[in-house]
């Protein structure tokens, strides 16, 4: 399997009349990743993907997927994708939806008709495969689109805000597909404005901003390994928090609740035994990913519609 | 070609799970029973008062016959068109608007062998439908009356040119304009076309060359109506031909050539169809 990147572009960008959609787009994708594509709504996150996908001509610049231009006929076949407004042909069944793009993807024989199967289990719908997509729930329906996405067992997956309008179960198996994907060594490129979705699956993330990449890079390196630890301790004299300083930033004292940031989670034990030699009595070691959503927030701003931090508690019980 | 096929099985498969089929099915033969019957009464009419009179005179009922089957293709001319255009309309901007083309033009498949394959998918339906409605009009004055009118199948060739002719415009419609624009674009198409023709007509009646050079151009911008009166000057009776007087024509006939120019303006707006669709954003 070679290892140039799966999906690799040049300062793609597009305009639509005075409308800068999408200003410029430099970035690779490696084989296996994750990719989270991460951004408010209108960033230009979809157009991005439509141009990948070529759907969309990119106004300047160039772009591969799979190493051949974007639109190439014989590379999608290794290519799923499942749009942000999942509308398909409601009149079809589910079985014959998945027949149909199994079709288009030239898929034949038993193979196929297996193939059709496991999906419809893999999505949980095998017990409506005979019902037409027109009585189906938005959650339903987002699933067919996602096993059409799979059918053709693709190299690179692109999903398109796959958990909008999903309720938390939903969201749990798309997370958990997206899991799947990774073990298979599949490359997915994931929409999202959801911090938490992109935060529990994604390997690498770009944030971008009214058509701009402002940020991207690997989770950890992008959160600089910054952590914040919340303590719970009584019966500390005032004099030990000052021995916190060793490991602790930002040190703030509240009651018996000590809120600070740390540069590794190594150092968690060590403070923890700390405390104890100094005769507090520990209740609860909390650490929190927050600086995530700070530097989130901090890049694309507090105003726009981001999904609150709840969003995440949900995904992960 | 397999994937053209499976847009066209889908293009059937749509139209029969709408009830497209079924709807068009029963409301022609519910035109050819109407059609039937004031056909039969019409001729009986005319049998008797032609036997009160002067007797029979076959040369004149056969005229009549003609004028009848006439009209009936006149109905089913435009039958034809205004299926045509209805059911094709919204195919390309509907897909486009509710977003279900997204999951197939991503398909390893080419934009335009979409188009085509929409296209066939149409032109079977309507190749069914006019063989039903033209067929079924010729046959049932054949069962009452045992007239055959000279150059049959040339006149359903020539209908289902009109069909073919208002399919490929409304892909071409569609594959740049919201479907209300397209169904604007196709009806006033067909009116210029038609207030075209009978000016073309009236102007040749009385001698108006003005007129006449008008209807030409206006079946120049679109030739259907043309295409009409080439099959009313090739169906209708030799005696109505040679004094050049009926109703459906004129001494103004449209020539072969209006009729080549007709097929390639189809194939034409097939072909930017194809392209304009090939290069839009989706």
């Amino acid at each position: 399997m070679s290892t140039s990147p799966v999906i690799e572009t040049d300062h793609l960008s597009k305009h639509f009349r005075d409308n800068v959609a999408v200003a410029d787009l430099s970035l690779q994708v490696e084989r296996g990743e994750i990719f989270g594509f991460l951004g408010p709504n209108g960033a230009g996150k979809t157009t991005s993907m439509k141009m990948l996908l070529g759907l969309i001509t990119p106004t300047a610049g160039n772009g591969n997927v799979l190493g051949a231009p974007l639109g190439d006929r014989e590379a999608k076949r290794r290519v799923g994708f499942l749009p942000e407004h999942f509308r398909f042909h409601e009149w079809l069944t589910a079985e014959e939806f998945l027949r149909l793009h199994a079709d288009l993807y030239r898929m034949e024989g038993e193979r196929t008709t297996r193939r059709i199967h496991e999906l419809l289990e893999l999505v949980e719908l095998k017990a409506h495969a005979h019902r037409k997509l027109r009585t189906f729930s938005k959650g339903m329906l987002q699933r067919i689109g996602l096993a059409q996405a799979l059918l053709s067992d693709p190299e690179v997956v692109f999903l398109d805000e796959p958990t909008s309008g999903l309720d938390p179960m939903g969201r749990r198996l798309v997370r958990d597909i997206t899991r799947d994907l990774r073990t298979k060594g599949t490359t997915v490129f994931l929409n999202s404005h959801f911090l938490s979705e992109v935060e529990v699956t994604c390997d690498r993330v770009a944030f971008i901003k009214e058509g701009i990449i402002v940020r991207i890079g690997s989770l950890d390196s992008l959160m600089n390994g910054e952590l914040q630890v919340v303590i719970r301790v009584r019966n500390l004299k005032p004099e030990s928090h000052q021995g916190l300083t060793r490991w602790c930033r930002n040190l703030q004292i509240e009651g018996e609740q000590l809120t600070f940031q740390l540069d590794s989670e190594d150092q968690l034990p060590s403070i923890t035994r700390y405390l104890i030699e100094q005769g507090g009595d520990v209740y609860t070691v909390q650490p929190k990913i927050i600086a995530l959503e700070d530097l989130f927030l901090e890049i694309i701003g507090e105003n726009d519609s981001l999904e609150p931090r709840d969003e995440a508690i949900s995904l992960k019980s | 070609m397999r994937s053209i096929f499976t847009i066209t099985k889908l293009t059937i498969r749509e139209a029969s799970r709408r009830k497209i089929l079924w709807a068009a099915l029963i409301l022609g033969l519910l035109f050819l029973i109407i059609y039937g019957l004031g056909f039969h009464y019409a001729r009986l009419d005319l049998v008797k008062s032609m036997q009160q009179r002067s007797g029979m005179n076959i040369v004149l009922l056969h005229e009549m016959v003609n004028f009848l089957l006439l009209a009936g293709l006149y109905s089913v001319n435009f039958m034809v068109i205004a299926m045509s255009a209805l059911i094709s309309v919204d195919t390309l901007s509907g897909e486009i608007n509710s977003g279900t083309i997204q999951t197939l033009v991503t398909k390893p498949i080419q934009r335009w062998q979409i188009v085509i394959g929409k296209w066939m998918g149409f032109g079977l339906m309507l190749t069914f439908y006019l063989l039903l409605m033209a067929g079924g009009t010729m046959g049932v004055v054949y069962a009452t009356s045992g007239y055959l009118a000279p150059h049959s199948t040339q006149g359903v060739a020539l209908l289902w040119m009109n069909g073919m002719l208002f399919l490929s415009l409304s892909l071409w419609g569609g594959s740049f304009l919201s479907t209300l624009a397209n169904g604007v674009v196709a009806f006033g198409l067909f009116g210029v076309a038609f207030v075209g023709g009978w000016m073309e007509q009236i102007g040749s009646f009385l001698g108006n060359q003005v007129a006449v050079n008008i209807g030409i151009i206006s079946s120049l911008i679109f030739p259907c109506e043309a295409v009409w009166r080439r099959l009313v000057f090739n169906m209708q009776s030799p005696l109505v031909t040679r004094l050049g007087v009926s109703f459906f024509s004129s001494s103004s006939v449209p020539s072969q050539w209006m009729i080549v120019y007709a097929a390639a303006y189809a194939v034409v707006l097939l072909i930017i169809a194809m392209w304009r669709f090939n290069r839009r954003d989706l």
